[in-house]
């Protein structure tokens, strides 16, 4: 969802950034287990990336705020092989499988894995030539999708500069509920003055950018 | 934020803690493990490889490889400012990597600062896997309206004057930070130009302290 407890950008209250020396990769073995059983389990191709952020950003706030990344992972993957029939509740519950297997799509084995450590490639060919260029004033849509968006809520309705042209890519907000629904769209870097985002008060010597997808991006 | 106790967050427990010493989110995490292998939707062979590979190659020396050398040859620097998944690639890296890597470089008159508001997007094959902070409530929320006080939450001051620029992640793109090369390193070797080139150095939230 759109309006929910991930989109952080500008709000106070969360305290001070505190850094850990020499922090471990993980912090305990599950942790590990999980991030393994996100990328075997995405390698399955059921869904997209941002179908995986969408299944966390849909958490409860409380239980969001409450968990830590790798907690939030889990239960986001719990919800997705859920929802894509993967495994039943009743098999969370026992602990062990109950029923027999969806044929996979294809498993990740070991001989797989340093070739699919390389990220994936979201650039796709263009239908259309890009609206906008580096230089062109634009403004940020005013939505408030229920489903989900990389708008984030402090970036709309918002006046800024085109400054980069990054290519034509999956368009998260369609990719998101239906991984072969990609809807490649052009993507610019935008970049915001602290005022404009914040107001009178903003420290004048930020600038904020984001990545904007054109449907995100109106002329000015 | 620490993980080591999850017992307090709400959800159901059917089962007696008294009797194992396992967390409720260890046995949770072992239920779909064990599930997920016993379907064939994964394999634990796999699992392991890529554990493995986040404890042993993949981590913030590789970007601190690109830093260091951009620092010694102007060509390369070049070519990482104007493509660095092509630079990167070209240098040999441990682990690829993909496309839409972007550096940014620090000057006396703007410092860059990278986060993701939204999720937690990093460039792991650059820097490894994102440190807890930069995943937490106070680093999103705070990077884009008061990046000074993050910046003072790492003993990091900037003078008044200096742009702070900041690249929040909203995309597929992923940004590096190529700082600034301190002074008094002029005959320093690539390698020990790379030892100072840490993790937050190349996020924003350090300078490279020789």
């Amino acid at each position: 969802m759109s309006n929910t407890i991930h989109d952080m950008g500008g709000m106070h209250g969360f305290g001070p950034v505190e850094s850990e020396a020499n922090e471990p990769p993980f912090h305990e073995p599950w942790e590990g287990r999980v991030l393994a059983m996100q990328r075997a389990t995405g390698f399955m191709g059921l869904w997209s990336i941002d179908g995986g952020r969408a299944s966390l950003e849909t958490l409860p706030p409380v239980t969001y705020l409450q968990s830590s990344y790798y907690q939030r992972w889990f239960l986001g993957l719990e919800k997705r092989v859920v929802a894509h029939g993967l495994v039943g509740a009743d098999e969370l519950a026992a602990g062990h499988s109950l029923h027999a297997a969806t044929p996979a799509p294809r498993t990740l084995r070991a001989a797989d894995v340093p070739r699919t450590q390389t990220r994936g490639n979201y650039q796709r060919p263009s239908a259309a030539p890009a609206k906008f260029k580096p230089g062109d004033r634009v403004r940020t849509v005013n939505i408030s999708p229920t489903t989900h968006t990389r708008l984030p809520r402090y970036a709309r309705d918002k006046e800024g500069i085109v400054e980069a042209i990054r290519g034509c890519h999956v368009y998260p907000d369609t990719a998101a509920l239906d991984v072969h629904n990609e809807n490649p769209q052009w993507l610019y870097t935008v970049v915001f003055t602290g005022k404009e985002l914040w107001g009178d008060n903003a420290d004048p010597t930020i600038k904020v950018s984001i990545e904007a997808f054109e449907p995100y991006l109106l002329p000015a | 934020m620490p993980s080591h106790d999850p017992s307090g967050h709400g959800h159901d427990h059917d089962h007696d803690h008294d009797h194992s010493e396992l967390s409720d989110i260890q046995l949770r995490v072992r239920a779909l493990e064990t599930i997920l292998t016993e379907k064939g939707y994964v394999d634990p062979a796999a699992l392991d490889a890529i554990v493995e590979s986040y404890e042993t190659s993949i981590g913030p020396k590789n970007g601190a490889r690109l830093v260091a050398r951009a620092w010694i040859d102007p060509d390369f620097k070049a070519a990482l400012l104007k493509d660095a998944t092509e630079a990167a690639n070209a240098l040999g890296h441990v682990s690829p990597v993909s496309s839409h890597l972007i550096a940014v470089e620090n000057t006396p008159q703007t410092h860059n600062l990278v986060v993701c508001t939204l999720c937690s997007c990093y460039p792991w094959e650059v820097l490894g896997l994102p440190p807890v902070w930069y995943k937490s409530a106070p680093y999103r929320s705070r990077a884009v309206i008061d990046p000074r006080g993050v910046l003072a939450d790492f003993g990091v001051s900037l003078p008044a004057e200096t742009e702070i620029r900041i690249w929040d992640s909203t995309a597929e793109t992923r940004f590096l930070v190529l700082p600034m090369r301190p002074p008094g390193t002029d005959n320093w070797s690539e390698d020990k130009l790379a030892e100072i080139v840490t993790r937050d150095c190349m996020i924003g939230t350090g300078l490279p302290n020789p």
